[in-house]
């Protein structure tokens, strides 16, 4: 092949091109994975400071600092950045860094595709990020931007929110082909699928999730564009369309898509738990068939976000039961991380806080996803502040922390240098308290009834509103130690060994201590990848 | 050494038309299976309210005992110039047995208006056995400058449903059509 004799040629000069046109021009699988993890970490603090004036108006009740037409564009806008610009693109890059690494390959099997799907991101983003200005402003009408409210009666802006959300489904759907192809075609050859770690296999999942589900997402926002602009009526009543139509069409690819974020969340744990607890991960195999039953069972669960649209009564116990049944190979999972730290030779490095406090965390958050899927009780919570907290623990406290976990546990790798535990553990109590003073008493709020979504809110509200603003402002000062320990790593971190962790095993600790700009240029040995397995 | 290199990093053309084909399939799937699969489940099972036809009248076993409340609603979408309203709030009706009544409309303005009416019937679990004869909902309505017109319905509730709903209703909602 061609690209194999061009390599030949490269091999004299080993390092990247220099100045910008490196970042722009590059085919390098940890270039791009840089890219995409600088990119999300500032969607990450866009984001952020959405939600900073989010809690900045519920500090007390009453219109404090916005009006509430620009609220609601903050909350729609916080959700869609924080889904597209922050986490997926930072499972993306963190799938980049490590999965050619961890499978022994030179690179990601589609490279210049890789640079493309990257490139697409700053542009769509820039796209929805530019609705501020325009005339009425940005999509005001929730994250599910559910039909009419986002076709009859959204502004004309509208219009660049659907381009933006083509433009991020295609890199998606891009990284997700490129992930399958490299996982499939580009494996050392001795490395049996039984044999690769569990953030391939995760990955690998995720990847046919995103190829079901983001084109779903794609014909969304064009029958959208379709009703808008074309005359058709998918979910308008008057031509014979339904807007309920619209929301089973959204959550068909919605709850894939909370997975999609997730399932590569669950791979990190699965690295970073035996690595600390000095022992093979436990029930490896049923780590896997439980990430590939959770993905299946993923598909036929969507209606379980729509109780309240009047579904028939056999069609709530479906859903009802359906949902149920992902708390199975859910609770496989936890128990297997579980039982790795039992009898094991513990440390508490903060990569390990990170993943330990994700189990504890995100078992809550699946907890009242429990709740939330009794199809009964969902008429109590539905909509309001308990749904809030729910998706913030598994998202937050979920996938957002097995990303820090991630970026603290292999940033040696990434850098040859080591961060500065003692303030990354500073940091690590810092974030794990406030985030539950943020997000805890949003439960209570949700039980006692203030619905999600709204400026103002009655005064019993206040005092837990309070708590759980000063929570949030704590919280995202936070993310400023985080930036400046990863910079104060990459800059003044002291040099480390090739693996830099006790306990750690995988093929990319067997690379030098800063991983070279090209590895794997020959696939490793049998022997290696059995000694590097992280299961026995 | 590259010549050592194992790694099938060639794709095969059945490998790219597979990874290629699958989003477009999804797509296609969204936009032109889902839609009509899901208007043929809301007929079959009268998900939505979507309310049932019969073609002629039928006999069914009646049961002369047996009252079923009706009552009747109307809606109109913003924007739509006419006022519109059912002629009688409520019907107690034995099921199994064919009824009669209309609704009112009128036009306000000095333009033609087209309009039709869409129908729902509450709870879901009714709406299968409602069915209706004739309707003015099944097709639209022209309504001449400050014209009122009475549309009638002929409809019957079925025997099948549920013994325990003792309460139904049809509620209709006026669409203005462009042409």
């Amino acid at each position: 092949m061609t690209t194999a004799t061009a390599t030949s040629h490269d091999d004299h000069h080993h390092g990247p091109e220099k100045g910008i046109m490196r970042w722009v021009k590059t085919t390098n699988h940890k270039d791009i994975g840089t890219l995409y993890l600088w990119f999300a970490f500032a969607m990450l603090l866009v984001g952020g400071a959405m939600a900073m004036g989010i809690r900045m108006e519920l500090l007390q009740p009453g219109m404090q600092v916005m009006d509430p037409h620009f609220f609601n564009q903050l909350t729609t806008m916080h959700g869609l950045i924080m889904v597209f610009g922050a986490i997926m693109p930072a499972m993306v890059g963190l799938g980049n860094w490590l999965i050619p690494m961890m499978v022994g390959a030179p690179d990601m099997a589609l490279p210049r595709m890789n640079n493309w799907s990257f490139w697409i991101l700053p542009f769509a983003g820039g796209i929805l990020m530019s609705t501020f200005f325009m005339d009425g402003g940005a999509p005001a009408f929730g994250w599910t931007f559910y039909a009419p409210l986002s076709t009859t009666f959204a502004p004309d802006s509208t219009d660049f929110f659907i381009f933006a959300v083509h433009l991020l489904g295609f890199s998606s759907i891009m990284g997700a082909i490129n992930i399958i192809a490299t996982v499939i075609n580009m494996r050392a050859p001795e490395m049996k699928l039984m044999d690769m770690p569990l953030f391939v296999w995760t990955w690998l999942i995720t990847s046919f999730l995103l190829i079901g589900a983001m084109p779903v997402l794609a014909g969304a926002v064009t029958m959208m564009l379709t009703d808008r602009n074309f005359g058709t009526a998918f979910f308008d009543a008057t031509g014979g369309g339904d807007p309920v139509m619209f929301q089973h069409i959204f959550w068909f690819f919605g709850h894939p898509e909370v997975y999609i974020m997730i399932l590569p969340a669950f791979g990190i744990i699965s690295h970073i738990i035996p690595t600390f607890s000095r022992k093979p991960l436990f029930g490896y195999s049923s780590m896997v068939y439980a990430t590939a039953s959770i993905a299946f069972l993923s598909y036929i669960v969507w209606a379980h976000h729509m109780f309240l649209t009047g579904m028939p009564v056999a069609g709530e116990l479906y859903f009802m039961y359906a949902t149920m049944m992902i708390a199975v190979p859910t609770g496989v999972k936890v128990f297997n991380w579980v039982s790795t730290m039992w009898k094991g030779s513990m440390t508490f490095e903060t990569p390990m806080l990170w993943a330990l406090s994700f189990v504890i965390l995100f078992t809550i958050g699946g907890f009242s996803g429990l709740m939330l899927g009794i199809a009964p009780a969902d008429i109590q919570y539905h909509d309001t502040y308990f749904v809030v907290a729910h998706f913030h623990y598994v998202l937050v406290t979920g996938a957002l922390w097995a990303i820090i976990a991630a970026t603290l546990y292999w940033l040696p790798k990434w850098t040859g240098k080591m961060y500065n535990e003692s303030l990354a553990k500073v940091h690590f109590w810092w974030a794990v308290i406030s985030v539950n003073v943020l997000f805890f008493p949003q439960h209570f709020l949700g039980l006692a009834g203030m619905p999600r979504r709204i400026p103002d809110y009655s005064l019993q509200f206040a005092d837990f509103n309070l708590i759980s603003s000063l929570g949030g402002f704590a919280f995202g000062a936070s993310f400023i130690l985080l930036a400046y320990i990863v910079v104060d790593c990459i800059r003044n971190g002291k040099p480390v060994d090739a693996r830099p962790w006790d306990g750690a095993k995988g093929l990319e600790w067997t690379l030098s201590a800063k991983a070279d700009y090209h590895t794997f240029n020959t696939p490793p040995s049998r022997e290696l990848i059995e000694n590097e397995s992280q299961h026995s | 050494m590259v010549t050592d290199m194992k790694q099938n990093n060639k794709i095969t053309k059945g490998f790219w038309i597979k990874l290629v084909s699958a989003p477009i399939l999804m797509f296609v799937f969204a936009v032109f299976i889902m839609p009509p699969i899901y208007d043929v489940f809301c007929e079959i099972t009268g998900f939505n309210g979507t309310t049932g036809r019969v073609e002629a009248e039928q006999q069914y076993e009646v049961e002369e005992e047996r009252k079923v409340e009706v009552s009747f609603f109307a809606m109109t979408m913003p924007g739509f110039p006419v006022q519109f309203g059912p002629k009688v709030n409520s019907m107690q009706v034995v099921p199994g047995k064919f009824y009669t009544t209309s609704y009112i409309a009128k036009n306000n303005t000095d333009k033609e208006v087209i309009g039709q009416a869409i129908p729902s019937v509450a709870p879901t679990d009714a709406a299968l056995y409602f069915k209706k004869l004739e309707c003015f909902c099944f097709n639209r309505q022209v309504f001449k400058p400050h014209e009122e017109i009475e549309m009638s319905l002929r409809f019957v509730v079925e025997p099948e449903m549920d013994e325990r709903i003792k309460d139904v209703s049809l509620s209709y909602n006026f669409f203005k059509l462009e042409s």
